[in-house]
Protein backbone atom coordinates (compact mmCIF):
# COMPACT_ATOMS: atom_id res chain seq x y z
CA UNK A 1 0.00 0.00 0.00
CA UNK A 2 2.91 2.10 1.13
CA UNK A 3 4.36 1.87 -2.42
CA UNK A 4 1.07 2.46 -4.15
CA UNK A 5 0.52 6.01 -2.37
CA UNK A 6 4.22 6.66 -3.27
CA UNK A 7 3.84 6.17 -7.39
CA UNK A 8 0.59 8.03 -6.29
CA UNK A 9 3.00 10.79 -5.31
CA UNK A 10 5.07 10.25 -8.12
CA UNK A 11 2.31 10.78 -10.52
CA UNK A 12 1.25 13.95 -9.08
CA UNK A 13 4.45 15.40 -8.37
CA UNK A 14 5.15 14.87 -12.35
CA UNK A 15 1.85 16.57 -12.86
CA UNK A 16 2.96 19.37 -11.03
CA UNK A 17 6.41 19.48 -13.32
CA UNK A 18 4.59 19.70 -16.57
CA UNK A 19 2.52 22.97 -15.15
CA UNK A 20 5.86 24.44 -14.13
CA UNK A 21 7.32 23.30 -17.78
CA UNK A 22 4.32 24.87 -19.12
CA UNK A 23 4.68 28.33 -16.95
CA UNK A 24 8.03 28.30 -18.42
CA UNK A 25 6.98 28.51 -22.35
CA UNK A 26 4.27 30.54 -21.55
CA UNK A 27 5.89 33.10 -20.23
CA UNK A 28 9.12 32.69 -22.56
CA UNK A 29 11.70 32.00 -19.77
CA UNK A 30 13.18 29.04 -21.74
CA UNK A 31 16.57 30.95 -21.73
CA UNK A 32 16.62 33.09 -19.14
CA UNK A 33 19.01 30.67 -17.93
CA UNK A 34 21.98 29.99 -20.09
CA UNK A 35 23.44 27.08 -18.83
CA UNK A 36 22.78 23.89 -17.92
CA UNK A 37 23.15 21.92 -15.53
CA UNK A 38 24.46 24.82 -13.83
CA UNK A 39 22.51 28.25 -13.07
CA UNK A 40 24.76 30.79 -13.90
CA UNK A 41 27.89 29.22 -12.89
CA UNK A 42 26.11 27.72 -9.96
CA UNK A 43 25.46 24.38 -8.69
CA UNK A 44 21.79 23.94 -9.53
CA UNK A 45 20.58 23.51 -5.95
CA UNK A 46 22.94 26.31 -4.40
CA UNK A 47 21.81 29.27 -6.50
CA UNK A 48 20.63 32.08 -4.48
CA UNK A 49 17.17 33.07 -3.89
CA UNK A 50 17.19 35.91 -4.20
CA UNK A 51 18.14 36.11 -7.85
CA UNK A 52 15.31 34.11 -8.55
CA UNK A 53 13.97 36.95 -10.46
CA UNK A 54 12.17 37.16 -14.07
CA UNK A 55 12.08 34.65 -16.23
CA UNK A 56 14.48 33.27 -13.70
CA UNK A 57 11.89 32.50 -11.19
CA UNK A 58 9.99 29.85 -13.61
CA UNK A 59 13.00 28.50 -15.52
CA UNK A 60 15.33 27.83 -12.13
CA UNK A 61 12.01 26.80 -10.41
CA UNK A 62 11.18 24.22 -13.41
CA UNK A 63 14.54 22.80 -13.23
CA UNK A 64 14.03 22.22 -9.36
CA UNK A 65 10.98 21.07 -9.73
CA UNK A 66 12.25 18.37 -12.45
CA UNK A 67 15.62 17.47 -10.12
CA UNK A 68 12.82 16.49 -7.56
CA UNK A 69 11.01 14.32 -9.86
CA UNK A 70 14.02 12.18 -10.85
CA UNK A 71 14.96 11.74 -7.77
CA UNK A 72 11.31 10.57 -6.92
CA UNK A 73 11.41 8.16 -9.82
CA UNK A 74 14.80 6.94 -9.25
CA UNK A 75 13.23 5.92 -5.50
CA UNK A 76 10.22 4.53 -7.31
CA UNK A 77 12.67 1.94 -9.50
CA UNK A 78 14.48 0.84 -6.86
CA UNK A 79 11.78 0.09 -4.54
CA UNK A 80 10.07 -1.51 -7.26
CA UNK A 81 13.08 -3.69 -7.88
CA UNK A 82 13.20 -4.09 -4.56
CA UNK A 83 9.70 -5.19 -3.41
CA UNK A 84 7.57 -6.07 -6.73
CA UNK A 85 7.06 -9.21 -7.49
CA UNK A 86 5.88 -8.71 -11.38
CA UNK A 87 9.00 -8.54 -13.48
CA UNK A 88 6.74 -6.63 -16.25
CA UNK A 89 5.86 -4.07 -13.32
CA UNK A 90 9.74 -3.40 -11.92
CA UNK A 91 10.46 -2.79 -16.22
CA UNK A 92 7.93 -0.15 -16.35
CA UNK A 93 10.00 1.52 -13.51
CA UNK A 94 13.07 1.12 -15.20
CA UNK A 95 11.53 2.84 -18.76
CA UNK A 96 10.35 5.48 -16.10
CA UNK A 97 13.37 5.78 -15.35
CA UNK A 98 15.30 6.05 -18.06
CA UNK A 99 12.55 8.06 -19.47
CA UNK A 100 13.15 10.62 -16.95
CA UNK A 101 16.94 10.46 -17.37
CA UNK A 102 16.61 11.25 -21.10
CA UNK A 103 14.03 13.80 -20.26
CA UNK A 104 16.21 15.56 -18.17
CA UNK A 105 19.42 15.73 -20.97
CA UNK A 106 16.80 17.02 -23.69
CA UNK A 107 15.93 19.81 -21.35
CA UNK A 108 19.57 20.68 -21.33
CA UNK A 109 19.66 19.95 -25.36
CA UNK A 110 16.72 22.32 -25.64
CA UNK A 111 18.34 25.53 -23.69
CA UNK A 112 22.30 24.89 -24.81
CA UNK A 113 20.82 24.77 -28.40
CA UNK A 114 18.61 27.77 -28.03
CA UNK A 115 15.28 25.98 -27.95
CA UNK A 116 14.98 24.05 -31.70
CA UNK A 117 11.19 23.23 -32.40
CA UNK A 118 11.91 19.93 -32.85
CA UNK A 119 13.97 18.71 -29.45
CA UNK A 120 11.69 21.38 -27.51
CA UNK A 121 8.61 19.44 -28.83
CA UNK A 122 10.24 16.13 -28.16
CA UNK A 123 10.81 17.49 -24.56
CA UNK A 124 7.28 18.51 -24.22
CA UNK A 125 6.07 14.94 -25.80
CA UNK A 126 8.38 12.90 -23.82
CA UNK A 127 7.39 14.80 -20.53
CA UNK A 128 3.88 13.45 -21.12
CA UNK A 129 4.93 9.75 -21.67
CA UNK A 130 6.61 10.01 -18.45
CA UNK A 131 3.74 11.32 -16.94
CA UNK A 132 2.15 8.46 -18.62
CA UNK A 133 4.61 6.12 -17.13
CA UNK A 134 4.01 6.94 -13.67
CA UNK A 135 0.48 7.04 -13.72
CA UNK A 136 0.23 3.37 -14.98
CA UNK A 137 2.77 2.62 -12.32
CA UNK A 138 0.53 3.76 -9.46
CA UNK A 139 -2.70 2.56 -11.34
CA UNK A 140 -1.15 -2.03 -11.44
CA UNK A 141 -0.27 -1.38 -7.94
CA UNK A 142 -3.51 0.48 -7.03
CA UNK A 143 -5.60 -2.62 -4.44
CA UNK A 144 -8.22 -1.97 -7.04
CA UNK A 145 -6.34 -3.32 -9.92
CA UNK A 146 -4.52 -5.95 -8.42
CA UNK A 147 -7.94 -7.68 -7.12
CA UNK A 148 -8.83 -7.32 -10.50
CA UNK A 149 -11.67 -4.55 -9.27
CA UNK A 150 -13.26 -7.90 -7.63
CA UNK A 151 -15.05 -9.30 -10.38
CA UNK A 152 -18.28 -10.92 -9.64
CA UNK A 153 -18.31 -14.50 -9.57
CA UNK A 154 -19.96 -14.90 -13.08
CA UNK A 155 -17.49 -13.61 -14.63
CA UNK A 156 -14.68 -15.36 -12.70
CA UNK A 157 -16.25 -18.26 -13.78
CA UNK A 158 -16.26 -17.22 -17.87
CA UNK A 159 -12.27 -18.33 -17.61
CA UNK A 160 -12.26 -16.61 -21.10
CA UNK A 161 -13.74 -13.79 -20.37
CA UNK A 162 -11.21 -10.99 -21.29
CA UNK A 163 -13.60 -7.57 -21.14
CA UNK A 164 -15.20 -5.33 -23.64
CA UNK A 165 -13.19 -5.69 -26.98
CA UNK A 166 -15.37 -2.72 -28.13
CA UNK A 167 -14.65 -0.67 -25.05
CA UNK A 168 -10.87 -1.79 -25.39
CA UNK A 169 -10.26 -0.81 -28.89
CA UNK A 170 -12.19 2.72 -28.49
CA UNK A 171 -10.34 3.68 -25.50
CA UNK A 172 -6.91 2.60 -27.14
CA UNK A 173 -7.88 4.56 -30.02
CA UNK A 174 -9.15 7.62 -27.69
CA UNK A 175 -5.87 7.74 -25.67
CA UNK A 176 -3.54 7.30 -28.67
CA UNK A 177 -5.24 10.24 -30.38
CA UNK A 178 -4.97 12.21 -27.24
CA UNK A 179 -1.35 12.23 -27.28
CA UNK A 180 -1.73 13.07 -30.91
CA UNK A 181 -3.40 15.82 -30.32
CA UNK A 182 -0.82 17.10 -27.48
CA UNK A 183 1.82 16.55 -29.85
CA UNK A 184 0.14 18.88 -32.46
CA UNK A 185 -0.16 21.17 -29.31
CA UNK A 186 3.30 20.55 -28.62
CA UNK A 187 4.19 21.87 -32.06
CA UNK A 188 1.57 24.75 -31.81
CA UNK A 189 3.51 26.17 -28.74
CA UNK A 190 7.14 25.72 -30.12
CA UNK A 191 6.40 27.03 -33.01
CA UNK A 192 4.65 30.15 -31.87
CA UNK A 193 1.13 29.24 -34.03
CA UNK A 194 -0.94 29.75 -30.37
CA UNK A 195 -2.04 33.03 -31.88
CA UNK A 196 -1.65 32.10 -35.51
CA UNK A 197 -5.70 31.88 -36.24
CA UNK A 198 -6.69 34.70 -33.43
CA UNK A 199 -10.80 34.72 -33.00
CA UNK A 200 -12.64 31.41 -31.72
CA UNK A 201 -15.07 29.48 -32.33
CA UNK A 202 -14.24 30.83 -36.17
CA UNK A 203 -11.25 31.51 -37.59
CA UNK A 204 -10.47 34.61 -39.42
CA UNK A 205 -14.43 35.21 -38.91
CA UNK A 206 -15.13 31.78 -40.76
CA UNK A 207 -15.02 27.94 -40.15
CA UNK A 208 -12.45 27.26 -42.29
CA UNK A 209 -9.50 29.60 -42.98
CA UNK A 210 -9.49 31.71 -45.89
CA UNK A 211 -5.63 32.63 -45.63
CA UNK A 212 -2.91 29.82 -45.16
CA UNK A 213 0.31 29.92 -44.20
CA UNK A 214 2.35 26.56 -42.26
CA UNK A 215 1.49 28.47 -38.55
CA UNK A 216 -2.22 29.03 -39.51
CA UNK A 217 -2.49 25.32 -40.90
CA UNK A 218 -0.60 23.80 -37.31
CA UNK A 219 -2.81 25.58 -35.49
CA UNK A 220 -6.28 25.08 -37.01
CA UNK A 221 -5.24 21.19 -37.18
CA UNK A 222 -4.95 21.30 -33.23
CA UNK A 223 -8.51 22.96 -33.22
CA UNK A 224 -9.36 20.18 -35.74
CA UNK A 225 -7.94 17.48 -33.07
CA UNK A 226 -9.71 19.04 -30.74
CA UNK A 227 -12.88 18.30 -32.44
CA UNK A 228 -11.94 15.07 -32.92
CA UNK A 229 -10.81 13.78 -29.68
CA UNK A 230 -13.71 15.17 -28.04
CA UNK A 231 -16.15 13.08 -30.49
CA UNK A 232 -13.94 10.08 -29.14
CA UNK A 233 -14.19 10.84 -25.86
CA UNK A 234 -17.71 11.00 -25.72
CA UNK A 235 -18.25 7.78 -28.05
CA UNK A 236 -15.76 6.16 -25.27
CA UNK A 237 -17.18 7.43 -22.15
CA UNK A 238 -20.89 6.97 -24.08
CA UNK A 239 -20.22 3.13 -24.31
CA UNK A 240 -18.04 3.22 -20.87
CA UNK A 241 -21.36 4.54 -19.26
CA UNK A 242 -23.96 2.60 -21.46
CA UNK A 243 -22.80 -0.78 -20.92
CA UNK A 244 -20.74 -0.91 -17.94
CA UNK A 245 -22.19 1.98 -16.25
CA UNK A 246 -22.42 -0.14 -13.05
CA UNK A 247 -18.72 -0.93 -12.91
CA UNK A 248 -17.16 2.59 -10.71
CA UNK A 249 -13.55 1.55 -11.97
CA UNK A 250 -14.94 2.75 -15.48
CA UNK A 251 -18.19 4.67 -14.11
CA UNK A 252 -15.63 6.93 -12.63
CA UNK A 253 -13.05 7.59 -14.97
CA UNK A 254 -15.08 8.15 -17.54
CA UNK A 255 -16.98 10.88 -16.10
CA UNK A 256 -13.84 12.80 -15.37
CA UNK A 257 -13.17 12.45 -18.67
CA UNK A 258 -16.24 14.11 -19.84
CA UNK A 259 -15.47 16.67 -17.75
CA UNK A 260 -11.65 17.36 -17.88
CA UNK A 261 -12.11 17.57 -21.82
CA UNK A 262 -14.82 20.33 -21.33
CA UNK A 263 -12.39 22.35 -19.57
CA UNK A 264 -9.81 21.44 -21.87
CA UNK A 265 -11.87 23.06 -24.78
CA UNK A 266 -12.97 25.89 -22.81
CA UNK A 267 -9.00 26.63 -21.63
CA UNK A 268 -8.00 26.39 -25.18
CA UNK A 269 -10.61 28.86 -26.38
CA UNK A 270 -9.76 31.28 -22.95
CA UNK A 271 -6.12 31.15 -24.20
CA UNK A 272 -6.95 32.67 -27.53
CA UNK A 273 -8.88 34.84 -26.67
CA UNK A 274 -6.89 36.25 -23.61
CA UNK A 275 -3.90 36.53 -26.13
CA UNK A 276 -2.42 33.23 -24.21
CA UNK A 277 -2.50 34.71 -20.76
CA UNK A 278 0.04 32.30 -19.44
CA UNK A 279 -1.54 31.05 -16.19
CA UNK A 280 -4.70 30.19 -18.68
CA UNK A 281 -2.18 28.69 -21.61
CA UNK A 282 0.04 26.65 -18.77
CA UNK A 283 -3.28 25.58 -17.45
CA UNK A 284 -3.94 24.43 -20.79
CA UNK A 285 -1.20 22.13 -20.77
CA UNK A 286 -1.71 20.11 -17.68
CA UNK A 287 -5.42 20.16 -18.12
CA UNK A 288 -3.84 18.28 -21.50
CA UNK A 289 -2.20 15.91 -19.39
CA UNK A 290 -4.90 14.83 -17.37
CA UNK A 291 -7.20 14.31 -20.29
CA UNK A 292 -4.24 11.80 -21.67
CA UNK A 293 -4.13 10.44 -18.00
CA UNK A 294 -7.45 9.63 -17.71
CA UNK A 295 -8.12 8.17 -20.64
CA UNK A 296 -5.35 5.81 -20.32
CA UNK A 297 -6.39 5.12 -17.13
CA UNK A 298 -9.69 3.65 -19.02
CA UNK A 299 -7.96 2.13 -21.28
CA UNK A 300 -6.37 0.05 -18.83
CA UNK A 301 -9.41 -0.75 -16.75
CA UNK A 302 -10.97 -1.64 -19.95
CA UNK A 303 -7.44 -4.13 -20.53
CA UNK A 304 -7.85 -5.43 -17.09
CA UNK A 305 -9.55 -8.66 -17.76
CA UNK A 306 -6.79 -9.65 -20.56
CA UNK A 307 -3.81 -9.38 -17.45
CA UNK A 308 -3.56 -12.90 -15.79
CA UNK A 309 -5.15 -12.93 -11.83
CA UNK A 310 -1.57 -13.42 -11.34
CA UNK A 311 -1.12 -14.85 -7.90
CA UNK A 312 -2.51 -11.98 -6.74
CA UNK A 313 -3.13 -12.41 -2.57
CA UNK A 314 -0.29 -14.73 -2.18
CA UNK A 315 2.40 -12.02 -4.17
CA UNK A 316 1.00 -8.80 -3.07
CA UNK A 317 1.09 -9.60 0.44
CA UNK A 318 4.69 -8.79 0.75
CA UNK A 319 4.61 -6.15 -1.82
CA UNK A 320 3.32 -3.01 -0.30
CA UNK B 1 13.50 -10.73 -15.75
CA UNK B 2 16.43 -12.41 -13.60
CA UNK B 3 17.14 -10.30 -10.69
CA UNK B 4 20.54 -10.27 -11.86
CA UNK B 5 19.75 -8.69 -14.52
CA UNK B 6 17.84 -6.37 -13.03
CA UNK B 7 20.58 -4.89 -10.78
CA UNK B 8 22.26 -4.83 -14.38
CA UNK B 9 19.99 -2.61 -15.37
CA UNK B 10 19.20 -0.30 -12.40
CA UNK B 11 22.71 0.11 -12.28
CA UNK B 12 23.40 1.55 -15.62
CA UNK B 13 20.14 3.37 -15.82
CA UNK B 14 21.44 5.33 -12.66
CA UNK B 15 24.48 5.67 -14.03
CA UNK B 16 23.09 7.52 -16.75
CA UNK B 17 21.13 9.59 -13.74
CA UNK B 18 24.25 10.47 -12.65
CA UNK B 19 26.58 11.04 -14.94
CA UNK B 20 23.84 13.48 -16.82
CA UNK B 21 23.81 15.85 -13.45
CA UNK B 22 27.56 15.63 -12.99
CA UNK B 23 28.29 16.44 -16.91
CA UNK B 24 26.92 18.82 -19.43
CA UNK B 25 27.69 21.87 -21.34
CA UNK B 26 28.13 24.67 -18.49
CA UNK B 27 28.28 28.13 -19.36
CA UNK B 28 28.92 29.10 -22.59
CA UNK B 29 32.17 30.68 -22.77
CA UNK B 30 31.75 34.25 -22.00
CA UNK B 31 33.89 36.01 -24.45
CA UNK B 32 33.51 34.72 -27.84
CA UNK B 33 37.25 34.53 -29.63
CA UNK B 34 38.08 37.42 -31.93
CA UNK B 35 36.63 37.15 -35.75
CA UNK B 36 38.30 35.69 -39.05
CA UNK B 37 36.39 38.72 -40.38
CA UNK B 38 40.11 40.02 -41.82
CA UNK B 39 39.41 41.13 -45.16
CA UNK B 40 41.20 39.22 -48.14
CA UNK B 41 42.33 42.33 -49.86
CA UNK B 42 44.01 45.36 -48.35
CA UNK B 43 41.82 47.51 -46.64
CA UNK B 44 40.27 50.65 -48.61
CA UNK B 45 41.92 54.01 -47.90
CA UNK B 46 39.52 56.68 -47.63
CA UNK B 47 41.54 60.05 -48.75
CA UNK B 48 39.86 63.11 -46.81
CA UNK B 49 40.51 65.84 -49.25
CA UNK B 50 37.85 63.58 -51.37
CA UNK B 51 35.83 62.15 -49.39
CA UNK B 52 31.87 62.98 -49.12
CA UNK B 53 28.81 63.22 -47.10
CA UNK B 54 25.42 62.01 -46.36
CA UNK B 55 23.32 63.66 -44.14
CA UNK B 56 19.54 63.41 -43.72
CA UNK B 57 16.41 63.39 -41.66
CA UNK B 58 14.33 60.51 -41.06
CA UNK B 59 10.44 61.31 -39.85
CA UNK B 60 7.38 59.24 -39.29
CA UNK B 61 4.43 60.74 -40.42
CA UNK B 62 0.92 60.06 -38.62
CA UNK B 63 0.04 58.98 -35.18
CA UNK B 64 2.47 56.95 -33.69
CA UNK B 65 1.62 54.48 -31.26
CA UNK B 66 1.98 56.04 -27.35
CA UNK B 67 4.56 54.55 -25.89
CA UNK B 68 3.60 51.84 -23.35
CA UNK B 69 4.59 51.63 -19.58
CA UNK B 70 6.54 48.69 -18.91
CA UNK B 71 6.04 46.50 -15.91
CA UNK B 72 9.26 45.42 -13.73
CA UNK B 73 7.99 44.23 -10.94
CA UNK B 74 9.20 40.77 -11.38
CA UNK B 75 12.91 42.32 -10.66
CA UNK B 76 12.44 44.71 -7.71
CA UNK B 77 16.52 45.32 -8.48
CA UNK B 78 15.52 46.91 -11.85
CA UNK B 79 13.80 49.88 -10.62
CA UNK B 80 16.05 53.21 -10.78
CA UNK B 81 15.71 55.23 -7.66
CA UNK B 82 14.23 58.78 -9.03
CA UNK B 83 14.10 57.49 -12.66
CA UNK B 84 11.02 58.29 -14.44
CA UNK B 85 8.53 55.05 -15.58
CA UNK B 86 10.11 53.24 -18.18
CA UNK B 87 8.36 53.02 -21.00
CA UNK B 88 8.73 50.94 -24.55
CA UNK B 89 10.94 52.16 -27.12
CA UNK B 90 9.43 51.52 -30.75
CA UNK B 91 8.67 54.28 -31.74
CA UNK B 92 10.37 57.19 -30.34
CA UNK B 93 8.95 60.44 -32.22
CA UNK B 94 9.24 63.97 -31.83
CA UNK B 95 6.79 66.78 -31.65
CA UNK B 96 7.59 67.33 -35.90
CA UNK B 97 8.07 63.85 -36.46
CA UNK B 98 11.64 63.01 -35.73
CA UNK B 99 12.39 59.40 -35.56
CA UNK B 100 14.99 57.83 -33.35
CA UNK B 101 16.55 54.73 -33.27
CA UNK B 102 16.40 54.46 -36.75
CA UNK B 103 19.81 52.64 -38.91
CA UNK B 104 20.77 54.09 -41.53
CA UNK B 105 23.65 52.69 -43.49
CA UNK B 106 25.02 52.16 -47.42
CA UNK B 107 23.11 48.58 -48.72
CA UNK B 108 25.05 48.96 -51.94
CA UNK B 109 27.73 50.73 -54.09
CA UNK B 110 30.63 50.66 -52.29
CA UNK B 111 32.22 47.49 -54.68
CA UNK B 112 35.01 45.40 -53.76
CA UNK B 113 36.95 48.18 -51.31
CA UNK B 114 37.83 46.35 -47.81
CA UNK B 115 37.94 48.59 -44.42
CA UNK B 116 39.79 47.32 -41.50
CA UNK B 117 38.01 46.78 -38.01
CA UNK B 118 38.35 49.31 -35.95
CA UNK B 119 39.94 47.78 -32.51
CA UNK B 120 38.25 50.65 -30.58
CA UNK B 121 34.83 48.32 -28.89
CA UNK B 122 31.33 49.00 -29.16
CA UNK B 123 29.67 49.25 -25.76
CA UNK B 124 26.03 47.72 -25.61
CA UNK B 125 25.09 48.37 -21.69
CA UNK B 126 22.36 47.02 -19.21
CA UNK B 127 21.53 49.95 -17.14
CA UNK B 128 17.95 49.69 -15.04
CA UNK B 129 17.16 46.56 -17.18
CA UNK B 130 17.27 48.22 -20.27
CA UNK B 131 19.46 48.17 -23.01
CA UNK B 132 21.88 51.22 -24.24
CA UNK B 133 21.90 51.94 -27.02
CA UNK B 134 18.65 50.74 -28.18
CA UNK B 135 19.93 50.63 -31.81
CA UNK B 136 23.93 50.52 -32.63
CA UNK B 137 26.20 49.77 -35.57
CA UNK B 138 29.06 47.78 -35.44
CA UNK B 139 31.81 46.56 -38.23
CA UNK B 140 32.53 43.00 -38.29
CA UNK B 141 35.04 41.85 -36.21
CA UNK B 142 34.90 44.92 -34.30
CA UNK B 143 35.00 43.88 -30.43
CA UNK B 144 31.51 44.78 -28.77
CA UNK B 145 31.52 44.97 -25.37
CA UNK B 146 28.77 43.79 -23.14
CA UNK B 147 28.20 45.20 -20.01
CA UNK B 148 26.03 44.52 -17.25
CA UNK B 149 25.58 47.66 -14.78
CA UNK B 150 22.49 46.57 -12.82
CA UNK B 151 22.30 44.77 -9.43
CA UNK B 152 20.77 42.31 -11.15
CA UNK B 153 21.21 39.02 -13.30
CA UNK B 154 20.96 39.12 -17.01
CA UNK B 155 20.95 37.20 -20.08
CA UNK B 156 22.21 38.43 -23.46
CA UNK B 157 20.67 36.47 -26.07
CA UNK B 158 21.84 37.12 -29.49
CA UNK B 159 19.35 36.30 -31.92
CA UNK B 160 21.45 36.31 -35.25
CA UNK B 161 20.68 34.07 -38.17
CA UNK B 162 24.16 35.06 -39.96
CA UNK B 163 26.25 34.49 -37.60
CA UNK B 164 26.24 32.23 -34.54
CA UNK B 165 23.72 33.57 -31.87
CA UNK B 166 24.90 33.47 -28.88
CA UNK B 167 23.32 33.31 -25.47
CA UNK B 168 25.70 34.39 -22.04
CA UNK B 169 24.59 34.63 -18.58
CA UNK B 170 25.66 38.32 -16.91
CA UNK B 171 25.06 36.95 -12.79
CA UNK B 172 27.05 40.13 -11.52
CA UNK B 173 27.00 43.92 -12.13
CA UNK B 174 30.42 44.66 -13.65
CA UNK B 175 30.49 42.17 -15.34
CA UNK B 176 31.38 42.44 -19.36
CA UNK B 177 31.91 40.34 -22.15
CA UNK B 178 33.42 40.54 -25.25
CA UNK B 179 31.77 39.45 -28.77
CA UNK B 180 32.49 40.05 -32.24
CA UNK B 181 30.49 38.93 -35.14
CA UNK B 182 32.10 37.29 -38.31
CA UNK B 183 29.76 38.37 -41.06
CA UNK B 184 27.57 41.25 -41.68
CA UNK B 185 23.91 41.15 -40.66
CA UNK B 186 21.02 43.65 -40.42
CA UNK B 187 19.75 43.57 -37.86
CA UNK B 188 20.83 41.21 -34.97
CA UNK B 189 18.20 41.69 -32.13
CA UNK B 190 19.29 40.98 -28.73
CA UNK B 191 16.93 40.02 -26.11
CA UNK B 192 17.05 39.40 -22.50
CA UNK B 193 14.80 36.42 -21.30
CA UNK B 194 14.89 37.36 -17.59
CA UNK B 195 13.55 40.76 -18.52
CA UNK B 196 11.36 40.12 -21.07
CA UNK B 197 10.63 44.02 -22.39
CA UNK B 198 14.89 44.37 -22.79
CA UNK B 199 15.59 44.10 -26.33
CA UNK B 200 18.30 45.79 -28.51
CA UNK B 201 19.23 45.64 -31.84
CA UNK B 202 22.98 45.34 -33.60
CA UNK B 203 23.89 46.35 -37.25
CA UNK B 204 26.98 44.13 -38.42
CA UNK B 205 28.42 45.51 -41.63
CA UNK B 206 31.71 44.96 -43.32
CA UNK B 207 31.67 48.85 -43.77
CA UNK B 208 31.97 52.13 -41.29
CA UNK B 209 29.25 54.16 -43.40
CA UNK B 210 26.38 53.80 -40.60
CA UNK B 211 24.74 55.82 -38.51
CA UNK B 212 21.82 56.23 -35.98
CA UNK B 213 19.43 58.88 -35.79
CA UNK B 214 19.20 60.83 -32.74
CA UNK B 215 16.46 62.47 -30.90
CA UNK B 216 16.23 65.33 -34.02
CA UNK B 217 16.05 62.25 -36.21
CA UNK B 218 18.94 62.95 -38.21
CA UNK B 219 21.92 61.00 -39.19
CA UNK B 220 25.24 61.83 -41.25
CA UNK B 221 27.27 58.91 -42.92
CA UNK B 222 30.84 60.78 -42.97
CA UNK B 223 34.28 59.80 -44.88
CA UNK B 224 32.35 58.35 -48.02
CA UNK B 225 34.17 57.66 -51.29
CA UNK B 226 32.63 59.82 -54.67
CA UNK B 227 29.95 57.63 -55.72
CA UNK B 228 26.48 56.22 -55.98
CA UNK B 229 24.93 54.62 -53.30
CA UNK B 230 22.18 52.78 -52.04
CA UNK B 231 21.16 53.93 -48.37
CA UNK B 232 18.64 51.91 -46.49
CA UNK B 233 17.28 53.01 -42.94
CA UNK B 234 16.14 50.26 -40.70
CA UNK B 235 13.36 51.01 -37.88
CA UNK B 236 12.06 47.75 -35.79
CA UNK B 237 8.29 47.83 -36.41
CA UNK B 238 8.21 50.42 -39.76
CA UNK B 239 10.32 48.13 -41.99
CA UNK B 240 13.16 49.52 -44.21
CA UNK B 241 13.38 52.37 -46.66
CA UNK B 242 16.07 52.45 -49.47
CA UNK B 243 17.15 55.59 -51.77
CA UNK B 244 19.96 56.09 -54.46
CA UNK B 245 22.35 59.25 -53.99
CA UNK B 246 25.13 60.07 -55.95
CA UNK B 247 27.94 62.28 -54.34
CA UNK B 248 31.01 63.87 -56.01
CA UNK B 249 34.39 64.80 -54.39
CA UNK B 250 34.00 66.87 -51.10
CA UNK B 251 30.12 66.70 -52.09
CA UNK B 252 27.39 66.47 -48.70
CA UNK B 253 24.15 65.37 -49.62
CA UNK B 254 21.26 65.25 -47.78
CA UNK B 255 18.70 62.70 -48.32
CA UNK B 256 15.24 62.59 -46.35
CA UNK B 257 12.82 59.52 -45.49
CA UNK B 258 9.28 59.33 -43.96
CA UNK B 259 8.05 56.44 -42.62
CA UNK B 260 4.15 55.47 -42.33
CA UNK B 261 2.55 53.03 -40.37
Amino acid sequence: MLLYLFALLVATSTAVLIFAGGLVTSTGSGLSVPDWPTTYGWFMFTFPLDKMVGGIRYEHTHRLIASTVGFLIVILAVWLWRAEPRAWVRRMGYVALAAVVTQGILGGITVLWYLPDLVSIAHAGLAQLVFCLTISIALVLSPGWKSAYEPSRAVKARAAYNGDPVLQRIALATTILIYVQILAGATMRHTDAGLAIPDFPFAFGRLIPPVWDAKIAIHFAHRVGALIVASMVIATTGHALYHHGRRGELRRPSILLLALVAVQITLGALTVLSGKQFIINSLHVVTGAAVFGTSLVLTLRAHRPRFAFDAAPRAYGSAA
Amino acid sequence: MSGRFSIRCLSAAMTVALLTAACGGGQPDSSTPAATGAPATPPTTIESATAATVTGKISFAGTAPAAAPIKMTSDPNCAQPGAPPATTEAFLVGSGGELQNVFVYVKDGLGNRTFAAPSTPVVLNQQGCHYLPHVLGIQVGQPLEIRNDDATLHNVHALATQNAEFNQGQPLKGMKNIHTFTTKEVMVPFKCDVHGWMNSFVGVLDHPFFAVTGADGSFALKGLPPGTYTIEAWHEKLGTQTQMVTVGEKETKDVAMTFKL
